[in-house]
């Protein structure tokens, strides 16, 4: 999207919209939505995403600013590490007494 | 950082709840659990029964012009905020109404007070009621109302009514997220382009002569000392918080007459515009005409 500012705007752009629920530990993507700018897109995803009590933090990113690995690199990005299972760390014991595991 | 520290953090961060089904939301609560609903000893319960019936009719009235939005606005993502904005104040009214019916002692819910009672014994401020012309005059109207309740509410949350204070205690986040959204907007417009500017400051002036009727004594709230606010106490805070939207939207200050009271009876008085009757017309058509229905 390079608009050029004088250029009247058919549509405001996209942001994708990522949120942290009260047990999540993380932030998830949940979807995305129209805005005008980053501000406003975090009212709209306060009033879409967060209506039944999902959340307790929000991220908004305008999607255009998202790199993102194309379908066509699938095998030579993601095939080579599907036959290592040796890297999963499941080949030791865990002692009882370490947490978080 | 020791381990147990590590451990703590982690713990505050987790929430952990019983439901495990955190995506579709948990941890709901109800603003009047454990409330005593009993009108306290020394508050006279006419008055308080009139003055949650005035809040009430103000949240219902609105929410119902805000409802009347939905399909209409220019972007999706509008329509959910003005449609939650719609139903946060819908709750505050049921709430309110039910306090009403409590206090009043005649059995009434909040529906027959919604739906069965006539123009006349609406008690809500006339600022509510018009249809707004454009989406200017929604944000306006909508900044205008939120500041002016947040306010009121603020004082609320210490009234001598424990169940008047509950809800204003859950009525202001709501408010506080109500009044951001409308002033995000009369920013926007305000300092967008020409005309926008134009028809925001156009929308400024159409709402203005309501404003001053918010700020009337008020011969109810005048028998509640301790439970009720005085309206007029809440002008300087509402000028505040208006004055440095305006400021930020480079709009100015509209002049120009308050519109006038009849007989020295507005809103609060069930003096109204003409707009309520055609509000009314279409909320309580369906009630009055199948009133046994059940849903």
């Amino acid at each position: 999207m390079d608009e050029s500012q004088d250029q009247v705007r058919s549509g405001w752009p996209l942001y994708e919209v990522f949120l942290r629920g009260k047990r999540g530990l993380n932030h998830v993507h949940v979807g995305s939505l129209h805005a005008a700018d980053a501000e406003m897109a975090l009212h709209h995803a306060r009033d879409l995403y967060t209506r039944r009590n999902e959340g307790v933090s929000i991220w908004v990113v305008a999607a255009r600013d998202i790199t993102a690995s194309s379908p066509d690199e699938k095998d030579p990005f993601f095939a080579p590490s599907g036959d290592k299972v040796y890297r999963h760390p499941t080949f030791y014991d865990i002692p009882a007494d370490v947490p978080h595991m | 950082m020791t381990d147990d520290d590590d451990f703590a953090a982690y713990q505050s961060l987790a929430e952990e709840t019983e439901d495990h089904r955190w995506a579709f939301g948990t941890g709901f609560s109800d603003p009047l659990e454990g409330i005593d609903t009993s009108v306290p000893v020394g508050v006279d319960a006419a008055a308080l029964a009139a003055y949650c019936l005035a809040l009430g009719d103000d949240a219902l009235i609105y929410s119902h012009r805000l409802q009347q939005w939905v399909t209409r606005l220019p972007e999706l993502e509008e329509e959910t905020a003005l449609a939650n904005i719609a139903l946060d104040l819908l709750g505050q009214a049921r709430m309110l109404l039910s306090r009403a019916g409590q206090a009043e002692g005649t059995g009434w819910d909040e529906d027959r007070l919604a739906f069965f009672r006539t123009e006349g014994e609406f008690r809500n401020v006339r600022l509510v009621e018009p249809a707004d012309a454009d989406f200017a005059e929604l944000a306006g109207r909508l900044l205008i109302f939120s500041a002016w309740r947040l306010a009121l509410f603020g004082e609320l949350t210490g009234s001598a009514d424990p169940v008047l204070a509950a809800i204003a205690g859950k009525a202001v986040k709501e408010l506080a997220y109500h009044r951001d959204y409308a002033a995000q907007w009369v920013i926007r417009l305000g300092d967008g382009t020409a005309l926008s500017h134009a028809r925001m400051q156009a929308a400024l002036a159409a709402i203005w002569p309501l404003l001053d009727e918010l700020f009337r004594a008020d011969a109810v709230a005048a028998r509640l000392p301790g439970v009720a606010a005085d309206p007029a106490g809440l002008r300087a805070e509402v000028d505040g918080v208006v004055d440095a939207v305006l400021g930020a939207a480079t709009l100015d200050r509209p002049g120009g007459a308050p519109l006038a009271s009849v007989g020295g009876q507005a809103g609060r008085e069930g003096v109204h515009t003409e707009a309520l009757g055609y509000v009314l017309a279409e909320l309580q058509s369906v009630a009055r005409a199948y009133p046994d229905a059940t849903w």
